[in-house]
C-alpha cells in the first residue's frame, strides 16, 4: 500500500524515468554496461541499437522482468528493485515477441489483462471498446487474434499495454518484422494516442526512420554501451559531413579522387573511377565547386545525387559500422522456438 | 484472487478453443484401452498342433479321440496328422506348425503294463503364452485321459483346494479401464500443463504478465487449478467412454460415480502439480516432449495398471511405491472392479493428497517471478 502512496503522487518535476548506472552480467558476459539516463514525462525515448545490442535486457530491467546485477531504475517514481509492483502498477508494456493469444479474440486479450491489472469492472467495458476505438480494431474485436494481421496484432498489444491506463509506455521493437504499411499504421496509433493521453513513452527499435519519426530523444546503445544521447537533429548536427554527394563521371583522369578531395568542404571520397561518393559538410559549395572542376577537366557529369545526412550516418560515426551490417543475426523473435534466455 | 481467476480464464478460454489439443489427450489413452484391452488378455484358439502317432493300438486312439473332443469344443488346437516326427519338427522350426505331440511305439504297452506312459509335446519355446497355453490344456487332457484311475488313488484324507471367486468374472479391457483413465489424466496435465506452459515461455508469452502486478502465488495457483480442471476434463471424458466401451457393470452407479469423480480431482491436482514442479525451471520446448515418453512409461508401467504389481522385481516395485499413479490406479480398481467404499481408497486418496501438497510446495519455493 505503501508504494501506492509514493507512486501517487509523483513529483511533476521528476523525470518519468531514471536509470542509473544499471548494469546486468549474465554470467561472465556483461549484456548491459552502466548505462544512465533519464527520460521527462511526456517524452517519447527511443533506444536505437543493433541486434544484441542489450536494447531488451535495459527494459526487462526498467519493467522489472530482470532484476539488475547493480545500479537501478527509478520509474514513476518506483524503484525497480525496491519496489517492483509499484512500478508494475505505473507501466504499460509491450514485449519485443508477440505476446497476444492467438485463440482469443482482442476484446478477450484485454479483457484478462484489465482484469490482471484491477480494473474496476464497471470501467472496464468501456475502457477496452475505447482502446480498440483508438487503434482502429473495433471491426476485429470479436475475432480470433490469429486471424489478424502482424501489423492489427502488434495494435492488440498496445491497446493491451494501455489498457490500466499507464503513464509509462514501454515498447520492445513495435515494428519489427512488420511490411512497411503496418508499421506506418503502429506509427500513426502511437501518435495518436500519446497526442490524447499524458503518456511517456520508451521505446527501442533498430529502424533509424522510426527514431527519427517518432522521438523526441534518442539513446544510441550499442554492445551494452550508451554510446550518444540526443534530439535527432542535434545528433545529425554533430555528425561532421552534413551531406552525402553520389555522383558517376565519364573520361575521369587518374587524379580525380584527390583532386575532389580538395573541393571546398569535401570530408571524405571514396570510388572506383567512375562512381564516387564524397561526403561534404556543405552540400551546394561542394556541388558548385564540383560542376566547376569536372568542367575544367573535361570530365562529364553522368548522375548527382545529393542527400542530407541521415540517422544512419550517425549510427555510423558512433558506433564504427553500418546498422545494415550489425542486423546480421536472427532476432529471437523471428523463430518463436528459438531461446530467449 | 481476482488475478487469479484472470490467469484461470485465460488457460481455460485457450483450452476450450482448442479442440485438437482436448482431442489429442483424449484419443491415445482411449485407443490403448481398446488395442491393449483386446489384444492383450484372450484367450488362444486355433493353434497349429502335429499328431505323429507312431502306436496306433487301442490306448493311443483312446487319446486321439479325446484330443479330437477338445479340438472340437474349445477349438484351442486344431490337429494335424503327421507320419514323420522329423518332419513335422521341421515345420514347427518353419513356424508352420505352434507344437508336436507325439505318441511313441511303446505307449499302448506302457499303458497296459501301468509302465508310466508317456506323450511328448514338443513346442515353440520362443511364444510364451502359445507354449504355455498348448501345455496347459495337454495337461487338463491328460488328467481327464488318466481320470478314472486318479479317482481309485484319491486318499480319503488328502486336502483338495477349492477356490471361490468373490467378484464376477472381470476382463482384461476392464482391469485396463482404471489405468486409460489415469493415462488421459497425465496426457492432459502433460500436453496442457506441461508443453503448453514451456511453449509460453519460450515464445516470450511469461512476459506480457509478468509485467502486471500478478503475484507469485496468484501465478503459480492460477496455472495449477485451471490445468487441474482440464485434467478432470479428461479423466471424466475417459472414464465415461472407457466404462461403457468395457462394458462395466452397473457404469451409472451415483455413488459410485461421485466416488470417481473424487478420485479424479485428488488425481488431477497430484499430477498437475508434479508436472508444474518438472517445468517450473525448464526454458527449453524441446524438454518437455523429450520426457514425456520417459514420464509415462515410468509412471504408467510400474503402477500395475497393465500387470500385477506382485510381479516386479524389487527396484520397480520401489518405483512403484513413489509412483502417484499406483495409488490412483489402485483406488479407480476398487471402485470400478469391486464398487468398494471410501474406506477402501482413504490411504489412496491421502498419499496423492500429500504428494500434491509437497510437489506444489517445492515448485511454490523454485517458481522465479522475474526471467
Ligand atoms: N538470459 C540471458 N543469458 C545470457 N545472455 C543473455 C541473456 N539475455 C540476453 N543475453 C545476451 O545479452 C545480449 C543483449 O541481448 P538483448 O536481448 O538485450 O539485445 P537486444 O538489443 O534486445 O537485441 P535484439 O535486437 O535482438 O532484440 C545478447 O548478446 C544476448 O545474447
Ligand atoms: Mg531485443
Amino acid at each position: 500500500m505503501r508504494a501506492r502512496v509514493v507512486s501517487a503522487a509523483p513529483d511533476a518535476s521528476a523525470p518519468a524515468i531514471d536509470v542509473r548506472a544499471i548494469e546486468k552480467a549474465f554470467g561472465d558476459f556483461i549484456a548491459v554496461k552502466g548505462i544512465s539516463f533519464q527520460v521527462a514525462r511526456g517524452e517519447v525515448f527511443g533506444l536505437l541499437g543493433p541486434n544484441g545490442a542489450g536494447k531488451s535486457t535495459l527494459i526487462r530491467m526498467m519493467t522489472t522482468l530482470v532484476v539488475p546485477t547493480s545500479g537501478t531504475a527509478i520509474i514513476g517514481g518506483c524503484d525497480v528493485v525496491e519496489d517492483p509492483n509499484g512500478v508494475r502498477r505505473a507501466i504499460g508494456v509491450i514485449p519485443q515477441a508477440m505476446t497476444s493469444d492467438l485463440e482469443l479474440t482482442p476484446t478477450e486479450n484485454l479483457s484478462i489483462f484489465a482484469k490482471l491489472y484491477g480494473v474496476p469492472r464497471a470501467r472496464r467495458k468501456h475502457l477496452i471498446a475505447e482502446l480498440l476505438e483508438a487503434v482502429e480494431l473495433t471491426a476485429w474485436a470479436d475475432k480470433p487474434v490469429k486471424n489478424l494481421s502482424g501489423g492489427m496484432r502488434r495494435r492488440v498489444e498496445i491497446a493491451r499495454g494501455l489498457v490500466h491506463e499507464p503513464r509509462i509506455f514501454f515498447l520492445d521493437e513495435p515494428t519489427t518484422g512488420l511490411d512497411p504499411v503496418s508499421r506506418g499504421a503502429v506509427w500513426e496509433m502511437l501518435r495518436k494516442i500519446k497526442a490524447e493521453r499524458d503518456l511517456t513513452v520508451l521505446l527501442t527499435t533498430h529502424y533509424m526512420d522510426e527514431a527519427d519519426k517518432l522521438c523526441d530523444r534518442i539513446a544510441i546503445v550499442d554492445h551494452g554501451e550508451l554510446k550518444a544521447l540526443d534530439s535527432p537533429a542535434n545528433l545529425k548536427a554533430a555528425v561532421p559531413s552534413q551531406n552525402t554527394l553520389d555522383a558517376s563521371f565519364s573520361g575521369a583522369p587518374a587524379d580525380w579522387l584527390r583532386r575532389l578531395q580538395a573541393l571546398p568542404g569535401v570530408a571524405h571520397v571514396s570510388g572506383d573511377g567512375t562512381v564516387y561518393r564524397i561526403a561534404s559538410s556543405s552540400g551546394p559549395a561542394t556541388t558548385m565547386a564540383l560542376m566547376a572542376e569536372a568542367a575544367k577537366a573535361g570530365v562529364s557529369v553522368q548522375s548527382l545525387a545529393v542527400q542530407s545526412t541521415s540517422l544512419d550516418d550517425v549510427f555510423v560515426h558512433y558506433t564504427g559500422r553500418q546498422l545494415r551490417d550489425a542486423l546480421q543475426a536472427p532476432t529471437a523473435a523471428d523463430n518463436p522456438f528459438m531461446m530467449r534466455r | 484472487m481476482e488475478r487469479m481467476l484472470a490467469i484461470m480464464e485465460r488457460e481455460l478460454l485457450r483450452f476450450s478453443k482448442s479442440p485438437a489439443l482436448i482431442t489429442m489427450s483424449l484419443i491415445v489413452p482411449l485407443l490403448q484401452l481398446v488395442v491393449l484391452g483386446y489384444a492383450f488378455g484372450g484367450t488362444v484358439r486355433h493353434l497349429r498342433v502335429a499328431i505323429v502317432d507312431q502306436d496306433r493300438a487301442v490306448p493311443a486312439v483312446k487319446f486321439r479321440e479325446l484330443l479330437g473332443a477338445v479340438q472340437a469344443n474349445t477349438s484351442t488346437f486344431d490337429t494335424i496328422e503327421y507320419h514323420d516326427v522329423t518332419v513335422a519338427i521341421d515345420a514347427l522350426r518353419q513356424g508352420k506348425l505352434n507344437g508336436v505331440i507325439t505318441i511313441p511305439p511303446d505307449f499302448s504297452r506302457r499303458t497296459l503294463d501301468k509302465r508310466a506312459p508317456q506323450i511328448a509335446l514338443i513346442t515353440d519355446n520362443t511364444d510364451n503364452v502359445v507354449a504355455a497355453t498348448l501345455t496347459a490344456s495337454l495337461s487338463n487332457l491328460l488328467v481327464a485321459y488318466d481320470a478314472p484311475r486318479v479317482v481309485q488313488r484319491r486318499i480319503p484324507g488328502a486336502t483338495s483346494l477349492d477356490v471361490v471367486e468373490v467378484y464376477p468374472y472381470v476382463p482384461y479391457i476392464q482391469y485396463l479401464l482404471p489405468g486409460s483413465i489415469v493415462m488421459s489424466i497425465f496426457m492432459m496435465v502433460m500436453i496442457g500443463g506441461g508443453i503448453i506452459f514451456i511453449d509460453d515461455k519460450a515464445r516470450g508469452l511469461h512476459e506480457g504478465y509478468l509485467v502486471t502486478p500478478v503475484t507469485a502465488l496468484e501465478l503459480i495457483l492460477g496455472f495449477n487449478l485451471s490445468g487441474a480442471i482440464k485434467a478432470v476434463i479428461a479423466g471424466l471424458v475417459l472414464m465415461t467412454f472407457g466404462t461403457l466401451i468395457a462394458g462395466v457393470p452397473h457404469p451409472f452407479e451415483v455413488l459410485r460415480l461421485l466416488r470417481m469423480l473424487l478420485v479424479i480431482v485428488v488425481t488431477s491436482m497430484a499430477l498437475i502439480s508434479m508436472m508444474f514442479l518438472i517445468m517450473v525451471r525448464m526454458n527449453n520446448p524441446l524438454m518437455p516432449r523429450a520426457l514425456f515418453g520417459a514420464l509415462n512409461t515410468l509412471l504408467y508401467f510400474p503402477s500395475g495398471a497393465v500387470y500385477p504389481q506382485q510381479a516386479f522385481p524389487g527396484w520397480l516395485r520401489a518405483i512403484a511405491i513413489v509412483d502417484p499413479f499406483t495409488y490412483a490406479v489402485h483406488a479407480l480398481k476398487s471402485l470400478i472392479l469391486k464398487n468398494t467404499g471410501l474406506a477402501a481408497i482413504t490411504n489412496d486418496l491421502l498419499f496423492l493428497s500429500i504428494f500434491s501438497l509437497v510437489t506444489l510446495g517445492a515448485a511454490t519455493l523454485l517458481f522465479r517471478r522475474t526471467l
